[in-house]
């Protein structure tokens, strides 16, 4: 029994024709886009089901898997709230929101909150600069721009309302 | 001193449609191209003076006619939209708005280098963008201009866009390559260039999303019809994304030789810095360009004023001028903090080096300590000298230019604002107090 469901093992599949013939390695950051959609994070099952699935060792999957920042090699909350740290932002009060993001969630950044609905996270430049402080959620990853504290507790009463 | 070409129908309603794109003139360099040989299509892209928007600034046409065509090896066209240098954000903005300008680049492009399968890298953080870009080439592909045998030409193409997994180094080419192959994104010692080892160990152009979305005015219109707009070398026009302390941040399209004082203070552009304050300093091409303080960004250090071209912002050298670069134009007014925003931009490189060359990866993070203790009130006087010379001993002792990037900022805002680091050692509370603390969110 795989653990990554035949529909998201069907779309690596089809990513693969992508590629040349021999290099469906090259499949691998796509696919572990879809299997942590899936799974909400990178089990070392999953990865090695995309070893399989790419005919590559499952240590190529876990080098890659950690050196990208995207993907989660730890469990996270159903939601990652990924906010900009990066100078610019800083510039137009990310410090500040970060801050009280921590102190409304009541955890610090790299932690969940304990219902397991959101992780919170830092993440240097979205190139969205002109428009910050921007954070994005996973698993969508939809942009938010311009947050402010009232904002910020709009979405998260959003995502408590979502993830019922 | 306004004209566009990228952004001309930005404004049109529907403009991310096929429809609306095609009504408005799109794909119309389809056709010219194919009733050009490849080569002269490389021809007019060389006469158009085009240089890359990536940050480099290297001359497109040349890049292409390096590309080795007596392999029969196949060729690809790899475009860089990793966009993830700090300050920079028009490449999202374009592909986001008018996603088929780059569809089209990319199909006249590969149809010069002679790709039959191209790729574009986007960084994986722009989920958004890569769903439009999947949708308009699908719409590209049912239009026929995506393909085999695209119009009749006999030319046929596929393009695929590629996820990356959040890395700022995938945006240096060679480790772009590394990571559309599936691996780390370890950049590649050069030579060889990719014009003649790239992607899969094949002859590859690497370009940025500016730059192709370029070439399709240029077969429309001519190579000098593009080089006679902008200003000597510097031709034609150049996105600037602008942010900071200014009215309008947003994404603009200058003319190449557009004065720095008319950028930033016309309500044209930036429309001037808010609540009456003053000018401080301006990181004019993207956080890895040296950062220049308001008089020397307003003229050079001969009293010419300051223009936005290649040659005219980096007049001076290192000693006083700066770079083009991606185009991500920082503002800063009176109030920022010059060791701060330097102690961010340095923990942000520490972050981003990749960790292979030594000189990179230990001296990024002495950087980002010594400037911390600076910050908060614990630095020492020869730590100033001390951030010269790690600077100095990162700058050409590396694979990549990551290292340049990290050096660059600290060496030009010590030489410009020495003074502002020694206020922030000998007396902290004056300045660090103003400041709020909440480092450890930022240092995780
Ligand atoms: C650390 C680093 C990051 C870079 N990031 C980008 C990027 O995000 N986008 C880009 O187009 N070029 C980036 N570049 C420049 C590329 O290496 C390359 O020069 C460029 O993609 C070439 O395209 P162009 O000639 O059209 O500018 C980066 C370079 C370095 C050293
Ligand atoms: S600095 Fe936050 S989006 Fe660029």
């Amino acid at each position: 029994m795989t653990i990554l469901s035949s529909n998201t093992i069907q779309e690596i599949n089809n990513i693969k024709s992508r590629y040349p013939e021999g290099r469906e390695k090259s499949a691998l950051i796509p696919a572990l886009h879809l299997a942590q959609a899936e799974q909400g994070w990178l089990p070392v099952q999953a990865m090695n089901e995309v070893a399989e699935l790419l005919k590559i060792q499952p240590i190529e999957v876990y080098e890659v898997a950690t050196f990208y920042t995207m993907f989660h090699i730890k469990k996270v909350g159903k939601y990652v709230i990924e906010v900009c740290r990066t100078g610019p932002c800083c510039n137009v009060g990310a410090e500040e929101l970060i801050q009280y993001m921590e102190e409304k969630l009541k955890i610090k950044v790299g932690e969940t909150t304990e219902d397991g609905l959101i992780t919170l996270k830092t993440v240097e430049c979205l190139a969205a600069c002109g428009t910050g402080p921007v954070l994005q959620i996973g698993p969508d990853y939809i942009y938010q721009e311009q947050i402010t504290k009232e904002k910020f507790d709009q979405l998260v009463e959003d995502l408590k309302i979502k993830g019922r | 001193m306004s004209k566009k070409i990228l952004l001309q129908h930005i404004n049109v309603p529907g403009i991310n449609t096929l429809e609306t794109y095609v009504s408005h003139g799109g794909y119309q360099s389809l056709k010219k191209a194919f009733s050009m040989t490849p080569d002269e299509v490389t021809e007019e892209v060389k006469k158009s003076g085009l240089r890359g928007r990536g940050g480099a600034g290297f001359p497109t046409g040349m890049k292409w006619s390096f590309l080795d065509k007596k392999t029969d090896k196949p060729r690809y066209l790899v475009c860089n939209a990793d966009e993830s240098e700090p300050g920079t954000f028009k490449d999202r903005y374009l592909m986001q708005n008018i996603p088929h300008a780059l569809i089209e680049g990319m199909i006249v492009s590969s149809y010069a280098l002679g790709a039959k399968t191209s790729y574009i890298y986007v960084r994986g953080e722009m989920m958004h963008v890569i769903r439009i870009l999947e949708a308009a080439i699908k719409d590209a592909y049912r239009a026929g201009y995506l393909g085999n045998n695209i119009l009749g030409s006999n030319y046929s193409l596929d393009l695929f866009v590629h996820p990356g997994g959040g890395a700022y180094i995938c945006g240096e080419e060679t480790a772009l390559l590394e990571s559309l192959e599936g691996n780390r994104g370890n950049p590649r010692n050069k030579p060889p260039f990719p014009a003649v080892w790239g992607l899969y160990g094949c002859p590859t152009v690497v370009n940025n999303v500016e730059t192709i979305s370029d070439v399709p005015w240029i077969i429309n219109n001519g190579g000098d019809a593009y080089a006679s707009i902008g200003i000597g070398k510097s031709t034609g026009t150049k996105l600037i994304s602008a942010c900071g302390n200014i009215n309008r941040p947003g994404v603009y399209e200058i003319e190449l030789g557009l004065s720095v004082e008319e950028f930033i203070y016309s309500d044209q552009y930036c429309g001037g810095i808010p609540n009456g304050k003053k000018l401080k300093a301006v990181v004019a091409g993207g956080s890895s360009v040296p950062i220049l303080p308001a008089d020397l960004i307003l003229k050079t250090a001969n009293g010419d004023p300051r223009l936005m071209s290649y040659e005219s912002l980096s007049d001076g050298g290192f000693v006083s001028g700066t770079m083009l670069g991606s185009g991500g134009f920082i503002v800063y007014d009176e109030d920022q903090c010059i060791v701060r925003n330097l102690w961010n931009f340095s923990r942000f490189y520490h972050h981003e080096s990749c960790g292979q060359c030594s000189p990179c990866r230990e001296g990024t993070g002495w950087m980002e300590k010594v400037l911390h203790r600076i910050e908060n009130g614990h630095g020492k006087m020869s730590d100033i000298d001390l951030l010269v010379d790690v600077a100095k001993k990162i700058e050409g002792k590396t694979i990549c230019p990551l290292g340049e990037a990290a050096a660059w900022p600290v060496a030009s805002a010590i030489r410009h604002f020495r003074a502002e680091f020694e206020e922030h050692i000998k007396n902290p509370d004056s300045c660090c107090k103003k400041h709020l603390h909440s480092e450890h969110a930022l240092i995780h």
